[in-house]
């Protein structure tokens, strides 16, 4: 690897662990600092490399240079000896030097300890994500902010309030007690969730960058699953969701970037591997007595790995929707519900389902009763494909609805 | 809105169903929640398995189960969310219990904390 690509290689992977060690140094009130020393550090290697190349141990060559720039930080600025190390938490006495230990035990653990913070209950969890982004998966403000369709400022904005948020609310960066850790893990495993899920469905055109986040979301997961007191049956089957959903990643969309529906996929583009380690996490997540939503996306996410029509098949995708439903609401299950009744139980029980979710502004319920009525009552079809294009926002979806009224 | 309780009753819950009746009967009572679920109108609810039922009378005497005495017994219930009672009606006529001639379901409106019951 040359200097161009090792660089931003190495911030991929080392400005996250430099951070979140140094923040933990310094407490969450002084995130700042944590990423401007990471900051500052690849900007020396970037001046330092290009002139005297590459050294032989780049990582090592790395934190030695955050460590140094840490330490001389914390000498030098007088502003910072006096109203800072007092807080501290292992405050070193006069002369005694501060030990900023980046050890992989101390990254991982600090990491963990960040997403605890970061998903702490009093952060939306907008910000939440965008913190997790910046701090635990060193995303620079444009990916962020071309991940969310966002500006630039408002991202900026948005991660400014939620630092304000931990500092104001002195949340501490350490692992929360075992009485605790359900109550806390559960915002973590929403937002890990929502990362996944905003890789995966986003409207970005950028495929490497929703893939990214697809992948870090993945990754932390695995660094939950590899703590002990994390590695529970709602976090295997998180990952085990994570697993099956990103099997189909290449065969989601075609060269042009429009979404490929489930049953027109290759299934050959599936990956094989993922669809495995999904089944085994599955297997692993029902070893307990929980049963959270996760298990349940997961359960649906498997059946659609077997692309025959079955009935065996959406019999249990109707009964798993059943029970998601039960447990938490959202407009997505129910129409998902709906369609799977259709398969199980018929168009005609399904249409009446149907009507009587009255999703009204949401375009999928109007393609949902396009496709329920098609070849039953096409004039229906066609006017209820209508009112899907009048709401529909994107283009990918404005197209995929064209199609439709034009094949009548 | 309010909250009912749709209770199911059996005329005869001592009749022995076949697995392949029981298992349809949970399968049309799965759908018929998951349609209330679907419209974000499911609370909560559960099944009450005749199993080691026992009815406590005046003066501490204990039966075993509801059978014997009484004909009619509760299999369970459902709480959802309605803005009147015709609507809970709605629900409860979708009950696969009333598909057994003399099984009914009762709707209850739920009382709320408020003073007001």
């Amino acid at each position: 690897m040359n200097q161009q690509e090792l660089i931003p290689h190495l911030f991929r992977t080392e400005f996250r662990k430099i951070t979140a060690v140094l923040c933990k140094v310094f407490g969450i009130e002084h995130i700042e600092i944590a990423e401007d020393l990471a900051s500052e550090t690849f900007l020396s290697a970037i001046e330092t490399w290009t002139y005297k190349g590459i050294p032989e141990n780049p990582t090592a060559w790395i934190y030695a240079v955050a460590k140094n720039k840490t330490k001389n930080y914390i000498t030098r600025n007088k502003i910072f000896t006096e109203k800072i190390t007092p807080l501290i938490k292992h405050s070193p006495k006069e002369n005694e030097e501060i030990e900023i230990d980046l050890s992989d035990k101390n990254i991982t653990d600090s990491q963990l300890q960040m997403l605890f913070a970061i998903c702490h209950p009093t952060i939306s969890t907008e910000a939440q994500i965008g913190l997790a982004l910046r701090i635990l998966c060193g995303f620079g403000i444009d990916e962020i902010a071309s991940a969310f369709l966002s500006k630039k400022e408002t991202i900026n904005k948005r991660l400014f309030r939620a630092k304000e948020k931990l500092r104001l609310e002195k949340v501490p960066i350490e692992f929360p007690g075992e009485a605790e850790i359900n109550n806390r893990l559960e915002p973590v495993l929403r937002t890990l969730y929502l990362l996944f899920s905003e890789g995966y469905y986003s409207e970005s055109q950028d495929t490497i960058l929703r893939e990214d986040l697809c992948h870090e979301a993945m990754r932390l997961t695995s660094l939950l699953l590899e703590n002990e007191p994390t590695n529970l049956p709602n976090v295997k089957a998180l990952f085990s969701l994570m697993c099956f959903h990103s099997s189909r990643f290449a065969a989601r969309k075609n060269e042009q970037g429009e979404i490929i529906l489930y049953q027109d996929q290759d299934e050959s583009l599936w990956n094989e591997e993922l669809v495995n380690k999904g089944i085994y996490f599955l297997h692993k997540s029902s070893q307990g007595n929980q049963l959270s939503k996760y298990h349940i996306e997961a359960g649906i996410a498997y059946w659609h790995t077997i692309k025959a029509d079955t009935k065996e098949k959406w019999e249990n995708i109707l009964q798993l929707h059943n029970r998601l439903l039960q447990l938490e609401y959202s407009p997505v299950a129910a129409l998902n519900r709906t369609y799977a009744l259709s398969k199980a139980n018929g168009k005609h029980e399904a249409i009446k389902e149907a009507e009587k979710l009255q999703l009204i502004n949401n375009h999928f319920y109007f393609v949902l009763l396009g496709e329920l009525y098609t070849g039953i009552d096409n004039t229906k079809a066609k006017q209820n494909f209508k009112a899907a294009l009048a709401l529909a926002k994107t283009q990918t979806d404005k197209q995929t609805i064209q199609m439709k009224i034009d094949s009548f | 809105m309010d909250e009912y309780a749709l209770i199911m009753r059996h005329e005869d819950g001592g009749k022995i169903a076949s697995p392949e009746q029981m298992q349809a009967w949970m399968k049309q009572t799965m759908d018929w929640i998951g349609g209330i679920a679907a419209q974000n109108k499911f609370v909560g609810g559960t099944g009450l398995p005749f199993d080691n039922a026992k009815v406590v009378w005046h003066n501490s005497v204990v039966t075993n189960g509801p059978f014997g005495e009484i004909k009619e017994t509760i299999g369970g219930f459902i709480t959802v969310k309605a803005e009147s009672v015709e609507e809970a009606v709605e629900f409860a006529k979708g009950c696969p219990v009333l598909q057994g001639e003399g099984n009914s379901v009762e709707v209850r409106k739920i009382a709320k904390n408020d003073g007001g019951h």
